[in-house]
């Protein structure tokens, strides 16, 4: 059978991949941001996912206000970088899996979460940035990529609680999947960060930290913080972080911290990374 | 008890976009989309107006997306994600935007930012400034 073996947390800022595309990664501005992702890349080549289930929002990319759906769940084969105004960035298509992508789709759904089936979409930075960070430069990407879009730019977006749950269908559904997969799950987004209005550039490590300490010791008193809390403490575009309780839901309740990583700034963001792995 | 909607508007410089955002900005954020094709960026460019007119939008939304003010765009319901679109047919960041909207010079934004951001503390809330 399938099962998840980890989970992890990144931002996903485009800045970031901007930085990655255009080689300044040794820019002392850049540099200690990527730093911080070394030990993650040498972790991931012992610990190679045959299937990443990426949890992300697009970013009007997708979707725009045409049709914006809660929770949508990429089943096709492949999905092309999107152009997001400047051309797609140069990183490879990703590769689906649309066998398991689907098994998750009728599992969760007869779960009650109503999931929108997606055949054919782009994905923008919020999906390549955190493969970038993970797996560097390379010419193909190195497993399978289900992705998961949450909206979370039209509100309401889903609560955390939903979020954390939808985690919980999730594990179920690869626990059921007959095949020998190794899984894992990421969610991605955040930390404190606001890119819009008067009170944009709005950082609260305070607030961040606690995050980190709450969705490894405490996901569900996490997942009942209210939306507004997370708006007024991390920025309106902190509000990215309910989807980091699906990665958590997916994992189990005792699963480990194996590293962190917290660095301010990325752009207007402040950038946290969390790795957990699941002991059986 | 304060609704969910109503309990954002503490919360200050802030926008949050909501069904009456999405419905008013609905064709200004559509116009915003199309500045995903190369092709699209090329004809906004090369006349913005006559571009600007192929949408439904009211006259102060194209005046505020001719002027650049993505303050102003907000307020007439425009999302950011899809605002950073003309930012970047301009060739400007979400950094460079930030900046604009916070009515500094972006090496200054960029040093705050450096330096930690902006603090949450005295900006959590209108109503209780001290927070």
């Amino acid at each position: 059978m399938a099962r998840i073996t980890a989970g992890l947390t990144s931002s996903h800022v485009p800045a970031v991949g901007a930085a990655l595309d255009l080689g300044k990664t040794a820019d002392p501005y850049w540099a200690p941001l990527f730093a911080g992702f070394e030990f993650s890349k040498r972790w991931i080549l012992s610990n190679r996912p045959d299937v990443v289930v990426l949890v992300y929002n697009d970013h009007a990319s997708a979707f725009s206000l045409e049709l914006i759906p809660t929770f949508a769940i990429g089943c096709a084969e492949t999905f092309m970088p999107a152009d997001e105004g400047w051309g797609p960035r140069p990183v490879p298509v990703v590769e689906g899996h649309p066998e398991l992508a689907w098994h998750i789709a009728q599992s969760a759904i007869l779960d009650e979460f109503d999931m929108t089936i997606v055949n054919r979409m782009d994905v923008d930075h919020g999906l390549t940035v955190p493969l970038s960070l993970m797996f560097g430069q390379p010419t193909r990407w190195p497993c399978k990529v289900i992705p998961l879009a949450v909206n979370v730019v039209q509100y309401p977006p889903p609560t955390g609680n939903r979020c954390y749950n939808l985690g919980k269908a999730i594990r179920k559904a690869v626990e059921s999947f007959d095949a020998d997969l190794s899984v894992q799950v990421w969610g991605t987004g955040g930390m404190s960060h606001q890119l819009q209005g008067p009170r944009a550039g709005l950082i609260n490590r305070a607030f961040d930290a606690a995050f980190l300490d709450r969705l490894v010791a405490d996901p569900e008193g996490l997942a009942k913080l209210p939306h507004v809390e997370y708006v007024r403490e991390a920025g309106s575009e902190g509000i990215e972080l309910v989807m980091w309780l699906v990665m958590r839901g997916a994992l189990a309740r005792d699963a480990r911290e194996v590293y962190r990583f917290y660095h301010v700034p990325a752009s207007n963001t402040a950038v946290g990374h969390l790795i957990l792995e699941n002991s059986r | 008890m304060t609704s969910y909607n109503d309990a954002f508007s503490d919360i200050p410089g802030t926008t949050v976009f909501d069904a009456t955002q999405s419905r008013l900005g609905y064709h200004l954020n559509m116009f915003c989309m199309s500045l995903m094709k190369a092709d699209n960026r090329a004809a906004f460019k090369a006349d913005e107006a006559g571009y600007l007119a192929r949408y439904p939008m009211s006259a102060e939304q194209r005046q505020a997306v001719l002027d650049r003010d993505y303050n102003r765009m907000i307020a007439l319901g425009g999302n950011i994600y899809f605002l950073a679109k003309i930012g970047a047919t301009d060739g400007f960041s979400f950094q460079n935007l930030a900046a604009k909207m916070t009515g500094v010079p972006e090496d200054r934004y960029r040093a705050m930012m450096i330096a930690g951001g902006r603090p949450a503390k005295g900006n959590r809330s209108r109503s209780d400034p001290t927070r």
